[in-house]
């Protein structure tokens, strides 16, 4: 029994972290944040370089041949970092395409999608909490799909999206064709802005097992939020802990009085032991099918509510600065939004724990 | 990472099961034996089969195993399918004998560790007093070598099970001249002896676990000391790792995770969609706080540094049994009226009745108050974990 990282999978973690520090600091964040670019292409590039892209792409298709696992270790140090760009859709089109692709669908996408040369995402969520598979509505007519998709990840500047239908199928659908509308939503996680697709008899290709993969595709997502999540809980409690220590108060520095101490240290406990809940989802994904699911949905149940309070505590641990658009805690304070609500709220996902675990009366 | 039973352990979970198909209960003359002696004669198999006193070396009556979660988890598993005692816990099992282990001498050791993991001999711990708690340093009670004994005169208090002790291992002021903290001595002390006198404290549920502790010219021989004069302390903090430890086991926030899902449905409460969110709610931080032990436990085989998340299984395993504690009162109900009954009041004892989850939501409390109390627990984690300023008042605190 080993429940650690390898080696290569510290490796990988550092390499990722490093090349943010050099190429996307916070300071670059904050530009991509208030510009109206959604993300910084070179930044993007820069990751597929390392590999990112590709990461859990076969070798035979001219990618790395890793597993979720180490997908999600990369999760969290762009979830540490702020990372703004089109990771998670890309990562979700590609799992999609792994999972329910046909040979011939998998050779024409995959050895594009993990060089990077093409951006893929989803189009899954409907209005008002409509993120299970069963719930979506986008009609089929021969190979034509009719419907509006809201929440797709940088979908606008995507060449390949794969959308939720009827049925609880997925297609592939490219953007330039006619018939497929990309409205950008003023999202408020400007790291990962969401736009709505709107198809009206857009030309579509059926993915060959599209059900399972639907399925996949969603506890991937789950893994990859939680792991997000608890990158960026950990970085606001780094930053909470660094301002206790500067700013001074009353002659000493706030950490000195024991509030302040206690909610740090409360912060702390309701975080840092969580780290496993998203490497043992994402661990499930790759190796133990059963619990697949359920344990992706707890992961990130309780991984996404703790981030989000640890961005409240944050900012309250700030003071006054802490409410400013100036201060860096609102990056993360909206990646926690976005991380809870996306893929549904804790609430859902609690509740299908509960119907998977066969909890009734 | 690698959590997958392979066949290496379904082979093992097999040699398991035969082994108590073939061992528990016991059989002829021996099942004829009081309960207590039943127990110990099993254990003592187990532990020959490397199935319990994993931890502990050969030479010290233990079965001298690899860490391994998996394996104890599977023999945690088929023993409880077997209704077999599983591993002696409580304070001379999962306290003294790990400090022993690190700081005792050798004949302390053949001596006390393998009648105490065998259930033979019973520990209490002598730390609190009435004017020291959270200020464990500030401690009073006076040991005085005199030729080859040590005489001891204070008092203690919240002793748990004093009253069925036949050790107490106890710390006492040996140089008033030194500072606070390098003045304390730990020394073992027989309990069955004129010079101690034992009062039991009722508790707020009811029982009486817990004891005032008289030391009035007790004795204990000079060698009964673990560490050196005025080492008192450092040793003590051994023992208090070990006690937070034991609070903070994984293992047992499962156990009453598991009774509290099996409560709701007796009270016909899993359809309601409230207690259903409640529960999994709980999941997240049961199930969070059980990885993090598989992942120390891979540290430690490891020799790496888990970080500060050490710190925090005391604090992280009470505040989850406070959770348990407010939602099992809500399924309770009215049966909240009802004093708990004297069956019910050991820690853990009945979860399986309502009177049990009356008990062990009073206990909840108990558990975030001893061993250090939850701002106690606040101050070490971000003083030790995160480099925050100690307190100004309480650099001694336990
Ligand atoms: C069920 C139970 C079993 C026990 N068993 C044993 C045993 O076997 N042997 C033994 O020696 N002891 C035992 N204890 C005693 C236990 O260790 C003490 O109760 C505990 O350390 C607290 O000490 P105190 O009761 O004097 O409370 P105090 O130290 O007086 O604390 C009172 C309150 O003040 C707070 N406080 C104190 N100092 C600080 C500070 N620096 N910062 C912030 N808040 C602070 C505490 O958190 C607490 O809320 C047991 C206690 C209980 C409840």
């Amino acid at each position: 029994m080993d429940f650690g990282l390898s080696e290569e999978q510290e490796i990988l973690q550092q390499t990722v972290a490093q090349f943010l520090e050099g190429e996307c600091p916070v300071t670059r964040v904050r530009d991509i944040f208030d510009a109206d670019e959604p993300y910084d292409a070179k930044v993007w590039a820069g990751l597929c370089e390392l590999g990112i892209a590709g990461l859990l792409v076969p070798e035979e298709h001219g990618g790395a041949g890793l597993g979720m696992v180490d997908l999600a270790l990369v999760a969290e140090v762009l979830g540490r970092g702020a990372f703004p760009g089109p990771f998670l859709g890309h990562a979700l089109a590609t799992v999609a395409l792994l999972e329910g692709g046909s040979e011939a669908q998998q050779r024409r996408w995959l050895p594009r999608l993990a060089s990077g040369e093409a951006l893929g995402s989803v189009a899954l969520g409907e209005a008002s909490g409509s993120w299970e598979p069963d719930e979506w509505t986008p009609s089929l007519d021969g190979d034509m799909v009719s419907g509006t998709k809201t929440w797709s990840p940088a979908a606008a500047g995507a060449d390949l999206l794969v959308v939720g239908v009827a049925g609880g199928e997925l297609v592939l659908v490219e953007c330039g064709a006619a018939g497929v509308t990309v409205e950008p939503i003023e999202s408020v996680d400007r790291t990962r802005r969401l736009d709505a697709v709107v198809l009206e008899s857009a030309p579509c290709e059926r993915l060959a097992d599209g059900a399972r993969a639907a399925r996949r595709v969603r506890d991937a997502g789950l893994a990859l939020l939680a792991a997000d999540a608890f990158g960026g809980a950990s970085r606001l409690l780094a930053m909470a802990v660094e301002y206790a220590g500067t700013r001074e108060q009353f002659g000493v520095t706030i950490g000195h009085f024991q509030a302040v101490k206690h909610k740090l240290a409360d912060m702390a406990v309701e975080v840092e032991p969580a780290r496993g809940l998203y490497w043992y989802a994402a661990y499930a994904w790759d190796a133990l099918p059963d619990e697949s699911e359920r344990a992706s949905a707890v992961a990130k149940a309780h991984l996404t509510d703790r981030f989000m309070q640890a961005a409240r505590d944050s900012v309250e641990i700030h003071g006054g600065i802490g409410f400013t658009w100036e201060c860096d805690v609102q990056f993360w304070f909206k990646r926690a939004m976005f991380d809870r609500a996306f893929l549904g709220q804790p609430a859902l996902h609690r509740e299908r724990a509960a119907a998977l675990g066969g909890w009734a009366a | 990472m690698d959590l997958r039973y392979s066949e290496e352990y379904e082979a093992f979970r097999g040699e398991v099961r035969s082994f108590l198909a073939s061992s528990w209960p016991l059989q002829g003359d021996e099942a004829e034996l009081p309960a207590v002696e039943q127990a110990a004669l099993f254990r003592q198999r187990a532990i020959e089969q490397g199935y319990l006193a994993r931890a502990i070396p050969r030479s010290y009556g233990g079965s001298q195993q690899d860490p391994d979660v998996l394996k104890a988890t599977i023999i945690g598993e088929e023993f409880a399918r077997a209704r077999a005692p599983g591993e002696m816990r409580g304070i001379g099992p999962s306290m003294l004998v790990p400090t022993l282990l690190e700081h005792g001498a050798e004949w302390q050791k053949e001596r006390f560790i393998p009648p105490t993991i065998k259930g033979e001999m019973h520990w209490c711990q002598g730390y609190s007093e009435p004017g020291s708690g959270s200020d464990l340093a500030s401690l009073k009670t006076r040991a005085e070598l005199q030729g080859d004994e040590w005489r001891i005169n204070g008092q203690k208090i919240w002793t748990t099970g004093a009253q069925i002790s036949d050790f107490m291992f106890c710390l006492c002021r040996t140089e008033p001249e030194q500072s606070k903290h390098a003045g304390i001595s730990y020394l073992l002390i027989d309990m069955k002896q004129p010079g101690i006198e034992v009062k039991p404290l009722r508790q707020l549920n009811g029982g009486a676990d817990f004891n005032e502790v008289f030391l009035t010219d007790a004795r204990t021989p000079a060698d009964h000391i673990v560490g050196k004069r005025g080492e008192g302390w450092i040793v003590s903090r051994s023992t208090l790792e070990h006690e937070r430890n034991m609070i903070g086991d994984a293992r047992q926030t499962k156990f009453i995770f598991k009774g509290l899902v099996r409560l709701a449905k007796q009270m016909g409460r899993l359809d309601d969609p409230a207690v259903r969110q409640r529960l999994a709610e709980l999941e997240g931080y049961i199930a969070a706080h059980e990885y993090s032990g598989y992942r120390q436990l891979t540290c430690a085989a490891r020799g790496e540094d888990p970080g500060p998340v050490s710190l925090m299984n005391k604090l992280v395993s009470t505040n989850i049994q406070g959770m348990v504690a407010k939602l099992s009162l809500d399924l309770v109900g009215d049966g909240s009226l009802a004093a708990p009954d004297g069956s019910a009041r050991g820690m853990f004892q009945g979860l399986r009745d309502t009177s049990g989850w009356v008990s062990q939501y009073m206990w909840s409390l108990g558990i975030a108050i001893a061993g250090g109390t939850a701002n106690i627990q606040r101050n070490v984690i971000a003083e030790r974990g995160y480099g925050l300023p100690r307190d100004a008042a309480a650099q001694s605190s336990k």
